[in-house]
């Protein structure tokens, strides 16, 4: 229990920042906060991979946009011509569908957002179950590069293919409807109510996280880090370790990928590029790698910033920056217990011949 | 039969012949050596016993079936042990996390019940944290339960890592140079704990180049030289083969 | 498929091919020194072309391009000196994400420059509309330069490696950077000459190619990717390897135009690149044994 005692501070501070926020009329701030939280939910993940399981991805925006775009997509496209084929016959007899109208009046038929969520999620851990077969194999550049193209080959395909929407991306996608009137969309009446469902979402993916690495998988990942070749004649069966976080992380992407898709109302190719992949490799290497609470903390602090537009025109330069820095300087973060020695040495340096030696 | 039968065994490294032609058996709660010097193939020896890489040929049986093709961690599930010469510590963790990895095989909890905290989990992980920290009292290290590994101090690195091993309640036990950079004092308590580890039932198959510890000790004693075995007897055999002697000895 | 259209595919891929194997000799000169996959190899080439374009207002072609190319081994050396010189024993991890940030840093320092227009030098002789013919297809005479550009570096880096001494320390530092320190060499500088080495010939292709393939802030990650598929389908390490792989990717690229539809003709490059890493990652030409050996 003692590992989950620091959400509380952490959701007095959810629920103070909303009470501010509605009572100085800044509501606006929710909006990117609830957007700050989806994002985090995929570092989160990926802070698993890298920081536990070892393992670099430089693709995980491709699973976010296998997540988002398979659900807007299901939700968005109209099922009215196939009508009559018996798979859909069915699926609209068991309530999956959602029936309606278009603003021009056209009758209308999807998939209903319950299901597609599903399929979205199902779809990214297949996929990420056969590329990270042959994927995890690699080590070091070659899994970079490997991933990479898997990424760049994502973003081709929502890219060039016409069902999503070519450069365009997916508008229009409807509200996401959970469980006693909870819905996850984008209308201004339903902004604090989203704010929770995201926090809600972003903690429970924590709590899941962090229960997991504290536990017998959680210390055959980090066995897996400090010695591979201990760890497995310990009895850990790396690969399987390896593909099994994979996969967790790819889920908990695509997770954020179709919430955020409803909430939204829409997804854009750009979510899919290589920089949002390098983007979330930079906020786990600033968060401190195998910390997941430092990824937590930047990954709002960092999306927060950066969708407020605080970084201009500069944002991509920000986080290549932080990822040089970082990485030069604090390559264990800047939370580590060595970076902070580090800055407090560098600050201390003309009072003290010697510092505590190693 | 025998507990762990090593068949013609050959390992090339390139055009090295690190292990030539090595058989020999390990009965069920002997304590067994494999001495010769720097280079014999030691250590070579027992990273194809546990599995670390694959020989050129030949065959390894333990508990009589065949541990060619299986991979470390499939062998670790069967009930085999092992240290290293150089300690291999799981940096990062605590000395009593490392424990704890050694209960790996023993444990079953998996990533979605591991996420959910399933209720028979939290007996599992009361278990396995009880049973780490005896091995811990056991090799009398408690007191450094919480410290991280890496940062210990040798001996009490190499305790962490038997305790690590035992925690696997293996079978057969592997030990490189166990007592290897210990003063003479840790080296006879080293002694002293490989014989308590016989008597709780478990088979320990040992390298280790201190031969007063390796006399006092073990049951049997096979001797490589450049790969090849060139002795198997009693410790009072040993002693007196005048090959051995030579190769100890020196020639000139 | 006409015999006219096929040489003209042909000399495509060639021309493509040879611009990917000199960015994939780029990325092999500095893993053989340091064992680092630079990241940012491609935006030497964008540097090259996006540099000379601009100092062609200046001064005559041939200037602009050398001076250009200079200038992009400048920033090559600086590169090693700011971020790789002073790192101790780096991890892979670590080197992979800083040549990352460098590459993305390059980029947006481009962007802020020179801004997101597609721009070319002129054609070094002629214009777009003149030809030459060659086997009765009609090329650009660009597509010479760019071939003898590529064979020109491609062998004098050879006798450069082979008969200087400078050049042979490198190898000495390639094949054993330890024993190389412990022999004198000073490996420090030989690492900031790899840099500047592929830097500068990254420079050079992105000036012979820009006429035909334009110049743009962000043409370096693909090609990048290219190159990497290139090292690692000839072999990582080898340059030999890189010029015969590049050009099969280059004519496999131009032929399958008519096959596989414009928008994924970048996957192309990608899913070779996936399945190579998958099946050989030692390369075509590599032995299993001797990539074992390498640290990734
Ligand atoms: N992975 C490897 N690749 C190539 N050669 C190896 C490898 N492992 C061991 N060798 C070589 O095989 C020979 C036997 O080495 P091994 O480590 O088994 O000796 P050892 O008997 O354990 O020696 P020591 O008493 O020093 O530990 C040595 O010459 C060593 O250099
Ligand atoms: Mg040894």
């Amino acid at each position: 229990m003692k590992r989950l005692l620091p959400i509380l501070p952490l959701l007095a501070c959810v629920i103070g920042i909303q009470i501010v926020c509605s009572g100085t009329d800044t509501l606006y701030y929710l909006t990117q906060m609830t957007m700050a939280a989806y994002y985090s939910l995929l570092i989160l993940g990926l802070c698993v991979l890298m920081g536990y399981a070892g393992q670099i991805s430089l693709g995980h925006a491709g699973f976010f946009a296998i997540g988002g775009y398979i659900s807007a997509g299901l939700t968005t496209h109209s099922l009215v011509p196939f009508k009559d084929n018996g798979l859909i016959r069915f699926l609209d007899s068991t309530g999956l569908l959602l029936s309606g109208q278009t603003l021009y009046g056209e009758e209308l038929l999807v998939i209903s957002p319950g299901l597609a969520c599903a399929v979205a999620i199902l779809s990214a851990a297949v996929i990420a179950v056969f590329i990270g077969i042959p994927v995890l194999k690699l080590k070091g550049h070659y899994l970079a590069m490997a991933t990479l193209g898997f990424g760049i080959i994502i973003y081709r395909v929502v890219l060039a293919v016409e069902y999503f929407g070519e450069a365009d991306g997916i508008s229009e996608v409807p509200a996401f409807p959970l469980f006693a009137g909870l819905s996850v969309n984008g209308n201004f009446g339903d902004r604090v109510a989203n704010y929770y469902i995201a926090w809600g979402v972003l903690l429970l993916g924590l709590i899941l996280l962090l229960n997991l690495i504290d536990s017998r998988v959680g210390r055959g990942l980090r066995g897996i880090h400090g010695s591979e070749e201990a760890a497995d004649a310990m009895g850990v069966d790396t690969a399987r370790f390896k593909l099994q976080t994979f996969v967790l992380s790819a889920v908990f992407a695509a997770v954020a990928g179709v919430f955020l898709t409803h909430y939204n109302g829409g997804i854009g190719p750009s979510e899919a590029g290589v920089m949002k992949s390098v983007r979330y490799v930079a906020i786990v290497a600033v968060g401190g790698m195998a910390h997941l609470w430092g990824a937590l903390l930047m990954g709002i602090v960092l999306n927060f910033l950066s969708l407020r537009g605080v970084f201009g025109s500069y944002d991509d330069a920000v986080f290549g920056s932080i990822l040089i820095v970082i990485m030069l300087f604090a390559p264990n973060g800047i939370l580590s217990i060595s970076f902070r020695h580090r800055l407090t040495r560098f600050f201390t340096k003309g009072k003290q011949e010697k510092g505590g030696g190693a | 039969m025998a507990l762990l039968e090593v068949k013609q065994l050959y390992k090339r490294f390139g055009g090295l012949h690190a292990v030539t032609d090595v058989s020999f058996s390990v009965e069920p709660g002997q304590i067994k050596a494999v001495i010769g010097p720097n280079g014999a193939g030691k250590t070579t020896l027992f990273n194809i016993i546990s599995g670390t890489f694959p020989a050129t040929s030949g065959s390894v049986l333990f508990q009589g079936k065949e541990l060619q093709g299986k991979k470390p961690y499939q062998v670790a599930a069967l009930g085999m042990a092992r240290t290293y010469q150089n300690i291999k510590m799981f940096s990062g963790m605590t000395a009593l996390e490392n424990v704890m990895v050694g209960c790996h095989v023993q444990s079953s909890a998996g990533f979605l019940s591991s996420m959910f905290r399933m209720p028979w989990i939290w007996r599992e992980e009361v278990a396995i944290r009880e049973r780490s920290m005896e091995l811990l009292t056991l090799l009398d290290i408690a007191e450094h339960a919480n410290t991280d590994a890496s940062s210990l101090a040798f001996g009490q690195q190499r305790a962490v890592e038997l305790a690590r091993a035992l925690a696997m309640k293996p079978t057969l036990l592997l030990l490189d140079e166990p007592a290897a950079g210990l003063n003479i004092y840790e080296t006879a308590e080293v002694g002293r704990l490989i014989t308590k580890i016989r008597d709780l039932g478990i088979t320990v198959l040992l390298v280790e180049h201190d031969m007063s510890l390796v006399m006092d000790i073990s049951d049997e004693i096979v001797v490589l030289c450049f790969g090849e075995k060139i002795a198997e007897d009693l410790p009072a055999a040993i002693q007196q083969d005048p090959e051995v002697i030579k190769i100890y000895l020196g020639e000139d | 498929m006409t015999s006219e259209l096929f040489i003209q595919y042909l000399l495509a891929g060639i021309t493509y091919g040879s611009i990917y194997a000199i960015v994939a000799i780029g990325f092999n000169i500095i893993y053989n020194t340091t064992g680092i996959i630079n990241f940012a190899q491609g935006e030497f080439v964008m540097f090259g072309g996006m540099i000379a374009i601009t100092l062609l207002q200046f001064m005559p072609l041939p200037l602009a391009i050398g001076l250009s190319v200079i200038l992009t081994m400048i920033i090559g050396a600086g590169i090693e000196i700011c971020f790789i010189r002073w790192l101790k024993a780096p991890s892979v991890l670590r080197l992979i994400i800083i040549t990352i940030g460098i590459s993305i840093l390059s980029r947006e320092v481009a962007v802020h420059i020179w801004g997101e227009s597609i721009r070319s030098l002129p054609y070094f002789v002629g214009n777009e509309v003149s030809s030459i013919s060659i086997f009765g297809a009609r090329i650009s005479p660009q597509v010479l330069w760019v071939v003898a550009a590529s064979a020109l570096m491609f062998i004098c880096l050879g006798i450069f490696f082979k008969t200087t001494s400078v050049g042979r320390e490198m190898r000495a530092c390639a094949s054993n950077r330890k024993a190389a320190t412990l022999c004198g060499i000073n490996t420090e500088n030989m690492v900031t000459l790899s840099f500047v080495l592929s830097a500068g010939m990254g420079a050079l292709a992105g000036c012979v190619m820009s006429p035909i393939t334009y110049s743009q802030y962000d043409m370096g990650t693909g090609l990048a990717i290219k190159g990497f598929t290139v090292a690692i389908l000839g072999g990582l390490g080898s340059s030999g390897g890189a010029v015969v792989a590049g050009l099969l990717l280059g004519v496999i690229e131009a032929f399958s135009v008519s096959v596989v539809p414009l928008a994924f003709q970048d996957a192309i490059a990608i899913a070779i690149l996936l399945v190579i890493l998958f099946i050989r990652p030692q390369g075509l030409f590599g032995s299993k044994e001797a990539s074992a050996l390498k640290e990734f």
